[in-house]
């Protein structure tokens, strides 16, 4: 699930903390930038892991703030292909089942990828999955808050920096990454910098309670 | 800033798990700038993250257990992503191994895939209220 990942920043001290030890005001610094940011095709960062160079501090003419280059290690939230997770249903929707882990909402299960035969419940607002049996077919329903075991598939990143004031053309609809409601009349829909796509198409996976004995 | 390499290393949910409740420890110590706007962000992750692996095997692991485990794992010849989930899934049926191994049918005979049950469930510690409620199913069927 988690990476370390190697990065080098150069971090600026403000004077008001030049008393306080430079580790410590570094360690400040990076985990105020990029904790629970996802930095771009590398993953959610988490929290740093540990400081494995500090180059010289320089001040520059202009600014009484100390510049710093530092050599890191930085936890981020990956998981690799075919990695088996288990997270909880946050909601159903046309589009698939939404899981969440906790710290990170915007995994996406594709109505292709659950186990067949799948029926959306438009009542409920609920994914069913019609398990045959000798007897019959039972109707097993997918809730919310439900923990599912479930397969990454798939990873999308979406680079969300701001573009320029001329960039007013909208864009292409992404293939099904926002989480936002399609109704939104402003025009801005939010789009996830990162989701995952997975499946649960597989015996063992899908929610835990369907394959406890 | 630039990402030199961005998969420098695997880490084991226990391995985070246990870096964030020691980053907890140290911040709580540390008192009032936890609270700064720039916190909130470490704050909100380091509770979630640590919330989600509370609830699963690793809060009971300790790094000799790991290291155990995984001298153990040395003869079934798993890919480090391989150990990696068993290690943190603590997988309990054939079904989940088979998930987690590659090929396992081809690549493990059925005594080995019990054996890597067994191996799981003796050096990685287990959910003790789990543990009750089956024991407790074992007595009630010794009784009948």
């Amino acid at each position: 699930m988690f990476v370390a990942v190697e990065m080098v920043d150069t971090v600026r001290i403000p004077p008001w903390n030049f008393q306080r030890q430079l580790n410590d005001a570094i360690i400040e610094e990076l985990n105020k930038k990029l904790a629970n940011k996802v930095v771009y095709n590398v993953g959610l960062c988490i929290c740093l892991y540990d400081i494995t160079k500090l180059e010289d501090s320089y001040i520059f003419p202009g600014d009484g703030a100390s510049h710093t280059k530092v050599h890191f290690r930085y936890v981020v939230f990956h998981p690799f292909l075919d990695e088996i997770l288990v997270g909880k249903i946050k909601y159903c929707s046309q589009e698939g089942v939404y899981v969440t882990v906790g710290f990170f909402d915007d995994i996406l299960i594709p109505p292709e990828s659950l186990q067949q035969p799948a029926k959306f419940d438009e009542a409920e607002q609920v994914w069913v999955w019609e398990y045959e049996t000798d007897e019959g077919a039972h109707d097993l329903y997918m809730d919310q808050g439900e923990e599912i075991r479930f397969r990454v598939t798939d990873e999308v990143f979406l680079d969300t920096s701001p573009t320029g004031p001329t960039a007013a053309t909208v864009d292409a609809p992404q293939p099904g990454q926002s989480t936002a409601p399609p109704a939104e009349d402003s025009g801005q829909k939010k789009e996830a910098p990162y989701t995952l796509i997975g499946t649960i198409s597989e015996p063992g996976l899908g929610l835990l309670s369907w394959w406890n004995s | 800033m630039e990402v030199k390499d961005a998969n420098a290393a695997l880490l084991s949910n226990f391995e985070v798990f246990k870096l964030l409740t020691d980053l907890k420890e140290q911040r709580k110590d540390s008192g009032k700038n936890k609270h700064s706007t720039g916190q909130q962000n470490l704050n909100t992750i380091m509770y979630e993250t640590l919330k989600h692996l509370s609830k699963t095997p690793c809060s009971r692991q300790s790094p000799e257990i790991v290291k155990e485990f995984l001298t153990t794992m040395m003869p079934h010849k798993l890919t480090k992503a391989e150990k990696l989930q068993l290690l943190n899934h603590r997988p309990q049926t054939a079904v989940e191994i088979q998930l987690m191994v590659e090929e396992s049918e081809e690549r493990l005979s059925e005594e080995q895939i019990e054996e890597l049950i067994q191996t799981v469930t003796d050096i990685l510690p287990g959910d003790p209220e789990q543990e009750i409620a089956t024991s407790a199913d074992v007595v009630m069927d010794q009784a009948q």
